[in-house]
């Protein structure tokens, strides 16, 4: 019984270290984004001004519509893209490059990521050089590459599900007579929708979130939040980026406890409905 | 007609080569090849022009002459600044890489063990911080970090120090930045890892009177290996080629890797020479990312068998 009680408390020791750690930096840039003073962290009483001063900033605002939209059209894309790999990985038997397609399904997932911005730019560049196709840098660019790297996150999300679904529902499905295609869209796609949804979810805050690799496919005219955002920190701490850290986690984990409420209903929903067919 | 129209749809590829093609060659594309052409210009000369390099084929003499030059990759070998920057990212990265399993290891082991309900709340809570800006926490630091920042403010406070430590722009804040970024994608291999463990197996070795630290060197660890490969995989691979994190958090003296590579493209523009840092660093990185692959191809295939 002794044991136990040491147990918990341990328990509790490295999770409340653990959570302190990751959310105290967190819980601090909240705070001094509602500090009157222009000095970060020397606290001279409540203020909401640096969020005037933060919508005010014409060039901030017109750089997180730019990243907002990548984000979108990030994360429509990678779903698709990282959906077929993930398939492609569980479902498909084996074809000649399936080893070589999963390397490079995996690889983007730890690759550094000046690695990938340097070799993506050399390549659009080249592309322009050898096959004439003139691709401007700017949002294009940014997008591709955003696509490419997001889908594998997005497959890795899907495939893990893929793998621990139960087959029997589609393998019936085949046996009555349903083709692939249909399979897929009847039945497979109804029950990864969860992982979709999440796979969504961290395609646009990858996307949202990149500024290395944005910084070498993107043009002259196309600066990202996260480029806003790393030069004027060079120039040194403002508050003014406080209130845009808050803003963001305010959005984020509002959007990730509803995603991860909704995924936990449907979860239930789904062990009920098994449990319901398999009582009849 | 009808019978010719059948013939040829059966030769047609079909949906599965639709879906197989279109991934594979967006990554063959936009993934595969540019390393390639990244290893092309690593061969040329720097030129004022745009794009500011020599092509390797040219016509001489009515011959079409390949010339590879090596004086990129000789520049790194005799210039102590690359040796140096491989070799001290690389010592960041293994440190850091232990640091963040030092910490996530009791942490997924803790999350593991507890009730369905309160671990997929833990998880949520590990996880939400990275759906955060990384670029913002990272900020974070510099203002508990810096000279009249939280950290020594609390700590003179309380009287433990007269003077305020110098931490920020130091080799043990890029440390601290590099643990809190990754520390996620640690906890997260771990934990799918411990919560799979049966625990019959360690019932079982405390019926045979082992005691708890010995059952978890015995049976835990071990089994938690691909675990713990995964994990640091995940962070050292990235570590390695970090930019941002020893940009913002370490001083001048920071040597990384990344940050030299950041430099010869965008101050030197020297796209040569950032091509063959590059290389160098993918040529160093390609076992680690195998060993990754494999884990990770061993853990989908776990869980399908």
């Amino acid at each position: 019984m002794s044991s136990r009680r040491s147990g918990s408390t341990s328990t509790w020791l490295v999770l409340g270290l653990g959570f302190f750690f990751l959310y105290a930096p967190i819980l601090s840039l909240i705070i001094y984004s509602f500090n009157e003073n222009r000095l970060v962290t020397v606290w001279s009483g409540f203020s909401i001004k640096w969020y005037g001063e933060l919508f005010r900033d014409q060039q901030m605002m017109k750089a997180a519509w730019i990243s907002l939209q990548l984000a979108f059209y990030t994360a429509w894309a990678s779903v698709v893209l990282g959906t077929m790999a993930a398939m492609v990985m569980t479902r498909f038997r084996s074809f000649r490059g399936k080893t070589l397609f999963g390397g490079l399904i995996t690889a983007p997932l730890v690759m550094p990521e000046v690695i990938t911005g340097l070799s993506m730019l050399l390549m659009f560049i080249a592309l322009r050089g050898l096959l004439g196709i003139e691709l401007p840098l700017g949002m294009t660019t940014i997008w591709i590459a955003h696509v490419t790297f997001c889908m594998a996150f997005v497959a890795v999300v899907i495939s893990s599900r893929l793998s621990e679904l139960d087959k029997s529902l589609e393998e019936a499905a085949m046996d009555l007579g349903a083709g692939p295609v249909k399979v897929f869209f009847v039945i497979t796609l109804p029950i990864i929708t969860p992982a979709l949804l999440s796979g969504w979810l961290l395609a646009f805050t990858l996307s949202l979130d990149d500024l290395v690799i944005s910084s070498f496919v993107t043009g002259p005219s196309s600066t990202t939040l996260p480029m806003k955002v790393f030069s004027s920190v060079r120039m040194g701490v403002s508050p003014k980026i406080n209130a845009l850290a808050t803003l963001l986690i305010a959005v984020v984990s509002t959007v990730g406890v509803i995603g991860w409420y909704l995924m936990a209903r449907a979860e239930r929903k789904r062990a009920r409905d098994l449990q319901l067919a398999a009582n009849q | 007609m009808s019978a010719n129209w059948q013939s040829l749809r059966s030769r047609l590829p079909g949906s599965r080569w639709a879906v197989i093609s279109v991934p594979y060659l967006w990554l063959l594309l936009f993934f595969a090849i540019p390393f390639l052409i990244a290893l092309k210009i690593s061969f040329a000369k720097f030129e004022m022009a745009m794009p500011p390099y020599s092509s390797l084929l040219n016509w001489e003499d009515g011959f079409l002459v390949l010339k590879l030059r090596l004086e990129n990759y000789l520049y790194l070998v005799n210039d102590s600044l690359y040796v140096n920057a491989y070799l001290s990212s690389l010592k960041i990265a293994v440190i850091a890489t232990g640091l963040c399993l030092l910490i996530g290891y009791p942490m997924a082991y803790v999350i593991s063990r507890m009730e369905p309900a309160t671990r997929n709340i833990a998880l949520m809570l590990v996880v939400l911080p990275s759906w955060t800006s990384f670029l913002i926490r990272i900020y974070a630091w510099i203002g508990i970090l810096k000279q009249n920042g939280l950290l020594n403010n609390f700590l003179l406070n309380i009287g433990l120090i007269d003077a305020p430590l110098k931490i920020l722009y130091t080799p043990a804040a890029v440390y601290i930045g590099i643990v809190y970024a990754y520390l996620p994608f640690m906890v997260l291999p771990l934990y799918s890892n411990l919560v799979k463990l049966d625990r019959r197996l360690l019932e079982a070795a405390y019926d045979l009177g082992a005691r708890p630290w010995r059952a978890f060197l015995a049976i835990t660890l071990p089994l938690s290996k691909a675990g713990i490969i995964a994990g640091s995989m995940l962070v050292l691979i990235p570590v390695v080629g970090e930019f941002v994190i020893p940009e913002m958090l370490g001083g001048p003296d920071t040597l990384m890797i990344g940050r030299v590579l950041w430099q010869e493209f965008f101050n030197n523009r020297d796209w040569p020479v950032a091509s063959a840092v590059a290389i160098v660093m993918l040529i160093i990185l390609i076992v680690p990312i195998l060993i990754f692959h494999k884990s990770q191809a061993k853990e989908l295939e776990g869980r399908l068998a």
